[in-house]
């Protein structure tokens, strides 16, 4: 089973994720902003893929993007944008942090799904 | 549970937008795909998604509620197997023949719809290394509905429609941005020549072709019409070239002028015409840019 790190801020948007994803057989885990979420990575690990907002407290989506792709030795997971940024430079700034692929909030089942089968999730 | 006041107030939506109807007895749908469009929007539950729309709800909410209603058929690269066969089998195979001959590759995409098909083709064919363009290949797209053709040939595109099936890299490379959505670049745009036309009737006019896809509209057919539709598919296809179907689809028990074609890369879904000169090779040229799959390999 694949196992997901759901980074956001919105306790609501962590939900609809979790909703759509754990029927499609994900073992969801939460963060709510960056810095969880690179703890979560450098000292467990166990993600195999993110779906990572950017506009969060404390530490953003890319910023987190940035640090995660540069630790050393870690197991490195799949990454998927999911915000409310809608810009082509926004999507091309991450999918060169090292982005796997980018969801446009507001997302449903289909668009989701479609982005893990892209990624060989499913 | 979708009051039954609700459902019908959702299905009228879903009518008055997309001009899709839902029928009855589809509360299961309902509450599997709006449910995380109401938590999105911070709502409890389906009720209170009704009663917002009810009561005016935003551009992006209403967007939001029919898109995840509609059953989407147009997706871009919709099937991966189709996609696989043409760039490892069905490309390396036809490319340097029709290289040799002098001419180009012809490609039809029937029953393109709103073109999303067509456009994956030819993004596919842009991203092959080396790339194919309109003076290698030509890409004929037809359907009989003359508003899904004026659709494609805008080429414009909500933020729902080139999420599903459409790898981001893609959506960077091969559109832009405008206020009404994502429109397909201008080059990709003026490769595919849409034409309008109905599977029932021969395709003559439309010339011989090495390539064709015509995929999830056969299911909608009796035997008698599938039976007619692949024989006007197998006059139009050239003696070398390839029939893709779609996964629920076979000419199997309807017609005998077509075969599965010798399978190498194990697409299933590809045919050829029966005692026709087809010989599929075996993966090599062609690689897709950066599919990116990153299966977890724990």
């Amino acid at each position: 089973m694949h196992r997901i790190l759901v980074v956001d801020d919105s306790a609501a948007i962590r939900k609809a994720i979790r909703r759509i994803v754990e029927p499609l057989g994900f073992a969801v885990e939460e963060a709510a902003d960056g810095r969880q979420a690179l703890t979560y990575c450098a000292e467990w690990g166990k993600a195999d893929v993110v779906l990572l907002d950017i506009d969060m407290p404390v530490m953003d989506g890319l910023a987190f993007l940035r640090e995660l792709r540069s630790l050393p030795g870690i197991p490195q997971p799949a990454v998927i944008m999911c915000t409310a940024h809608n810009g082509l430079p926004c999507i091309e700034e991450a999918l060169a942090l090292g982005a796997n692929e980018y969801i446009m909030k507001p997302f449903d089942t289909e668009i989701i799904s479609s982005k893990f089968q892209q990624l060989g999730l499913m | 549970m979708t009051s039954a006041e609700d459902y019908r107030f959702l299905a009228d939506m879903l009518a008055r937008h997309s001009g899709i109807f839902l029928g009855d007895g589809k509360e299961y749908l309902l509450e599997s795909r709006l449910m995380p469009i109401a938590e999105q929007f911070d709502l409890p539950d389906l009720p209170a998604l009704v009663q917002r729309l009810r009561q005016g709800a935003g551009a992006v909410l209403v967007q939001a509620t029919v898109e995840a209603m509609t059953t989407q058929e147009t997706l871009f690269f919709r099937d991966a197997t189709p996609f696989k066969a043409l760039r490892e089998m069905i490309l390396p195979a036809l490319v340097p023949s029709r290289r040799t001959q002098g001419r180009r590759l012809r490609i039809w995409s029937a029953a393109c719809s709103t073109g999303q098909e067509p456009y994956s083709v030819a993004m596919l064919l842009a991203t092959l290394a080396p790339p194919l363009g309109p003076a290698e290949a030509e890409i004929v797209a037809t359907d009989y509905s003359p508003k899904a053709l004026a659709r494609a040939r805008e080429g414009l595109y909500s933020q729902f429609e080139v999420q599903r099936g459409l790898p981001a890299h893609l959506l960077v490379r091969f559109f832009t941005q405008t206020p009404g959505g994502f429109r397909i670049a201008e080059p990709l745009r003026r490769w595919v020549s849409y034409q309008e036309h109905n599977l029932l009737q021969s395709a003559s006019a439309l010339g011989q072709f090495d390539v064709i896809l015509c995929r999830n509209v056969l299911i909608y057919f009796d035997r008698p019409v599938k039976r007619s539709v692949f024989e006007c598919l197998t006059q139009a296809l050239a003696p070398d070239g390839y029939l893709l179907l779609g996964a629920a689809e076979t000419p199997y028990g309807v017609t005998e002028s077509l075969v599965r074609a010798p399978d190498p890369c194990a697409c299933p879904g590809v045919y050829v015409r029966n005692g026709g000169r087809a010989r599929p090779a075996v993966a090599t040229v062609a690689a897709m840019a950066s599919p990116q799959r990153v299966a977890a390999s724990r």
